[in-house]
């Protein structure tokens, strides 16, 4: 076994400096991509339910800043896509729109919205979900809870980042209607926590970096980023996630994320 | 004081000068090229070698902002206007079916494949068509957001559906499909880097291409134009390419060869050929050393410079032939030869070269290289043509012709004619350069950049396809600021907005208007059932801001509406599509929108317009004026420093004439031709200023000599025929011939330029052998014009 390990590493670390457009793969790497895909997954499972206050800064190439308020109500579901719910505290127009997706592994997401000024709840039908979201360089999908069958994997090297040890995986996205060709991911070993994912878009091009930061330890079990930064490098433009308080155990149920509990979300 | 101060320094200079000359006539000093002809050889190719090394450094940009100083306004603006909202740079597809309908499966399958397709491009950022067009509808209590054409939907039904859904969207109809429906476009966003971009483009173009030929072989029922500002600034580039690899080539021979049949020297044409290397090399070295990139100006300096090294070399080389056809050795010709142009030819290269420096007060940063490279230029020209020219005769065979004696003798029949009848000669050029001088103000500057190339070339074609199925492709792009967060979405500046399209829409040069009024009312319609009664404006700033927001939650990658509004929804973006119109339309109607905008806000909103097409406008029409008068302010510059030069106020005014009238004659003739000048031809002045300076110089600095040597007016005129006419006739015929060749290109920039060449050095030619002899003739016998001794 650890043979058969260094063997890859070395294929792998020799195509590199080839900089072959695809990373060479073969069923031994892509098994322990897929390994370090289910542990990631597996050391999240349990955290049920929390509740977020969130501060979204976004940059334009310029440095200028626009700021949206906004909490975010999260419930885990078993062997699916988890449920969210977000409502908008500011900017003032928007105030009291509340957004509910559900996403899933493999079928389109669903998403309603309730529209305070309309004081109607629509559910957009859409399949897109490489979209911006709030107009922030974040994509839906990239908020969108990670599921294993999400992604087809591919192991590509260890390596530290910032003085700890990583696993370097690549992830195919499998929805045809994910705006991404791949991502790398920098995995920690300990944890098995996401430091930094790189964006390539459909022409194998970088788009975006994002990097996960002050990770925060809760119910002893859970790792939660407390800031993240996403660059979108062809653009410049950026935005950052603060995550100013986060609870868990927050009494949430089935009921509290269907389309009626749009209208009640405050 | 002033004044008196500055007539004395450039007098002191001249005299000076002119002491020089005397000290030289006994010393060693005009023998240096023939002596040590060696040395010199030598020393050339060192300072060759080295400066020229500096070419190294050279590189060539060809964007837009080399046009502008930093701080140029409509810089300013466009460069503000892409850092709000994403850059508007793209590359497009133009579908056209055979069949004359978009609405068939064939063309659904073509367009659904070329968009997917389009993401490959390099640096694309945003793909829009009819197939990824994110249509928006209601279905019960659901806002369904589609592409309008999926993988797989190409049946029927679909496709009336996708035509009733077309028809109905201001922001599709017009701009992505034609309203006849004939044509369809993929329009790809690049994100291209700042500084050079040729490369990117050339990669971006050939991709695109590529991309084509495939398509075009699954789906042969179709063409596919490429169009889009990557195509254009690719044109450019490809077309500049192809004439410096073929045309500017075949110039230099045809100069080459052109010297041989007139001097009948191989050698005097392989010598002059040396010079014009060498100054070339020195002075684009001296470019590269100095950090001087190259562009669409300063590729220009080669040219610039070769007509006055030709012309210094003809006038040498000529002189020294006749000196020995009267039996002087080839070392005495030479020496003599020098001795007899050395003032003309240095009054013509400083003056010259001061008329060039004046490009330093232009507003084009480029235009000021091209005036510092060219000022250089003149000056190493001077240099080479009188030190390495001599060696290089020096050392190769130089044996004198005999066809010169022909043409000496034609000339000096011209001149005893113009002599005989020198009052006819007077009125009738006069009325014909008068009449010439009239048909020039019919001239009009304008600038359509499209139409520099000719109707063979392919981006041409294009260009002139898209105009007949859809109209033009100039747009101008306009950003209301309110200056608050979500300002946009008040009722009153949604209502400016909406009243502002309308206005627009109403223009009668407008092709399309893409605006965020049109969004908003068709989402209102939307959110209420799809009823038409909905297509308004909606009531509250909260609905409209959370409009925006449910839209912008629904739109795929690349799609957002970042085009239209800023990120803190503060200012919002009207992409317009104008006809091609010239630069001076161009700018009336910006004017024209901004004084709408001014009358119906009372000032409450700012307006901004800006877009590439808009920037050109501009600095075209301020860059031609520029230029225009720039060379003209130049020659009379020169006129006033020959008073000082030649010591004659008169012969200094007759110069101011004869310097004038032949960009006079040439931009008259250019009315009958054609009648509208762009950026190039503005340029064909400063071209053509050494040569017009040139003829003037030789002709006068001759006449003064014969006259101080106590001749008549009419004997001095005979002098001044056989003896610079030869070499005025060749350096004229030489360049004529080099410039024509240029008229061969297919990029009518520089198939203009050619032409209008020839057009003035031809002209000022026949200036001076006609109308300058009787005009001094005429003013001799009316005594305006004696015998000078000393400056005024």
């Amino acid at each position: 076994m650890f043979k058969l390990q260094s063997r890859t590493l070395l294929i792998t670390v020799l195509c590199s400096l080839f900089v072959v457009p695809f990373a060479y793969s073969d069923s031994a790497s892509e098994e322990e991509g897929l390994r370090i895909a289910k542990e990631r997954k597996e050391r999240d499972k349990g955290w049920n339910s929390s509740h977020a206050d969130m501060t979204m800064v976004l940059r334009n190439a310029q440095g200028q800043a626009a700021e949206r308020e906004m909490r975010v109500k999260s419930l885990e579901v078993d062997d699916d896509g988890d449920k969210a719910l977000t409502i908008f505290d500011s900017p003032r127009d928007v105030s009291g729109t509340a957004f509910l997706s559900v996403s899933h592994a493999l079928d389109p997401d669903e998403q309603w919205i309730y529209l305070p000024a309309l004081k109607r709840v629509k559910r957009i039908a859409s399949r897109n979900k490489s979209g911006p979201f709030m107009s922030s360089e974040f994509a839906f999908e990239d908020m969108s809870s990670f599921e294993v069958e999400k992604y087809k994997y591919d192991f590509i090297r260890e390596e530290q980042f910032e003085g700890d040890d990583v696993f370097v995986i690549e992830q195919f996205p499998q929805d045809e209607f994910s705006g991404y060709s791949k991502q790398r991911v920098w995995v920690d070993k300990k944890h098995y926590r996401v430091r930094k994912v790189e964006f390539y878009d459909k022409k194998g091009d970088l788009l975006k970096t994002l990097e996960f930061e002050d990770y925060t330890l809760y119910k002893d079990k859970y790792w939660r980023p407390l800031r993240s930064y996403m660059h979108n490098v062809q653009t410049q433009k950026s935005t950052e996630m603060i995550t100013h308080k986060l609870t868990f155990d927050v009494g949430l149920d089935e009921s509290d994320f269907d389309k009626n509990s749009l209208r009640r979300a405050r | 004081m002033l004044f008196r101060q500055f007539a004395y320094t450039l007098r002191s200079v001249f005299n000076d000068g002119e002491d020089v000359f005397r000290m030289t006539r006994n010393s060693q000093w005009l023998h240096v090229g023939s002596h040590n002809p060696w040395v010199i050889l030598v020393i050339t190719l060192l300072l060759v070698g080295s400066v020229g090394f500096g070419a190294k450094n050279l590189y060539f940009r060809g964007d837009y902002k080399v046009f502008f100083e930093p701080d140029n306004p409509q810089r300013v603006a466009f460069e503000k206007m892409q850092n709000i909202f994403n850059k508007s740079e793209n590359i497009a597809f133009m579908v056209v079916p055979k069949s004359g309908t978009v609405y068939q499966p064939s063309t659904f399958e073509l367009l659904q494949t070329l968009t997917e397709a389009s993401w490959q491009i390099p640096l694309s950022t945003r793909v829009e068509s009819l197939a990824n067009y994110q249509h928006t509808y209601a279905e019960y209590d659901d806002l369904v957001v589609t592409d309008l054409i999926r993988e797989g939907q190409y049946g029927e039904a679909h496709i009336q559906w996708v035509k009733a859904a077309a028809e109905s969207s201001p922001e599709l109809n017009g701009r992505l499909v034609s309203t006849s429906g004939d044509v369809a476009v993929v329009n790809v966003t690049l994100q291209l880097p700042d500084g050079d971009q040729t490369q990117n483009v050339k990669d971006i173009v050939s991709q695109a291409r590529e991309l084509r030929s495939s398509l075009l072989e699954t789906h042969p029922e179709h063409d596919i134009y490429l169009i889009g500002v990557a195509v254009l600034n690719n044109a450019f580039s490809e077309a500049a390419q192809k004439d410096a690899t073929t045309l500017i080539p075949a110039m230099f021979f045809i100069i080459a060869v052109m010297i041989w049949l007139l001097t009948r020297s191989l050698t005097a044409s392989l010598a002059t050929m040396l010079v014009i290397v060498s100054t070339i090399v020195v002075t684009i070295g001296t470019a590269g050393w100095y950090g001087i990139f190259l562009s669409t100006a300063t590729v220009n300096v080669p040219t610039m410079v070769t007509t006055l090294a030709v012309a210094d070399c003809i006038h040498i080389i000529v002189s020294a032939n006749r000196l020995m056809v009267t039996g002087l050795s080839k070392q005495e010709a030479l020496a003599e030869s020098l001795r007899q142009n050395l003032k003309p030819i240095t009054i013509t290269s400083v003056t010259t070269a001061i008329g060039f420096l004046m490009l330093n007060f232009s507003a084009v940063p480029i235009l000021a290289h091209l005036g510092n490279l060219t000022a250089l230029g003149v000056m190493l020209a001077f240099l080479f043509s009188v030190v390495l020219l001599p060696a290089l005769l020096t050392l190769l065979p130089f044996n004198p012709g005999v066809r010169e004696s022909y043409l000496s003798r034609k000339l000096e029949k011209l001149g005893s004619g113009v002599n005989r009848r020198y009052k006819l000669v007077l009125i009738t050029s006069s009325l014909l350069l008068l009449g010439s001088v009239v048909l020039a103000s019919n001239n009009e500057l304008n600038d359509v950049v499209v139409k520099y190339f000719d109707k063979s070339n392919d981006f041409r074609i294009a260009v002139d396809t898209h105009e007949e199925k859809m109209g033009g492709m100039s747009t101008i792009d306009f950003v209301v600021y309110t200056g608050e967060e979500y300002g946009v979405t008040k009722p009153e500046v949604l209502e400016v907005l909406d009243e502002f399209t309308r206005w627009l829409k109403a223009q009668s040069d407008i092709q399309h208007v893409l605006s965020f009024s049109d969004t908003i009312k068709r989402l209102n319609k939307n959110m209420n059932n799809d009823e038409d009664g909905y297509y308004v404006l909606p009531e509250s700033q909260e609905l409209a801001s959370q409009y925006l927001l449910l839209y912008e939650m629904s739109l795929p990658f690349g799609l957002d509406i970042n085009n239209q509004v800023s990120l803190d929804k503060s200012s919002v973006r009207i992409i317009t599509v104008l006809n091609n119109l010239g630069s001076k339309d161009f700018t009336d109607f910006e004017n024209r929108a901004h004084q709408w905008f001014e009358e119906n806000t009372n000032g409450s909103l700012t307006l901004t317009s800006a877009s590439p097409a808009l920037m050109f406008a501009h600095i075209g029409e301020r860059n031609m004026n520029n230029m225009v008068w720039g060379t003209l302010l130049a020659l009379v510059l020169i006129s006033f420093l020959l008073v000082f030069a030649l010591r004659s106020w008169r012969l200094g005014i007759v110069s101011l004439l004869t310097n004038l009238i032949p960009a006079g004659v040439g931009f008259g003739l250019w009315a009958l031709l054609s009648g509208e000048i762009n950026m190039a031809l503005s340029v064909v002045l400063s071209m053509t200023l050494g040569i017009i300076v040139d003829d003037t110089v030789h002709f006068l600095a001759k006449y003064q000599y014969a006259i101080e040597k106590g001749e008549s007016a009419e004997s001095a005129l005979e002098y001044v025929f056989s003896n610079v006419g030869v070499a005025l006739v060749t350096t004229t015929v030489v360049l004529g011939a080099g410039f024509a060749v240029l008229t061969f290109s297919d990029f009518v920039l520089n198939a203009d330029m050619g032409l209008l060449t020839v057009i003035i050095i031809v002209a000022a030619l026949v200036v001076d052998m006609t109308f300058l002899p009787a005009l001094l003739l005429w003013l001799n016998k009316k005594g305006l014009i004696k015998r000078e001794n000393g400056y005024v």
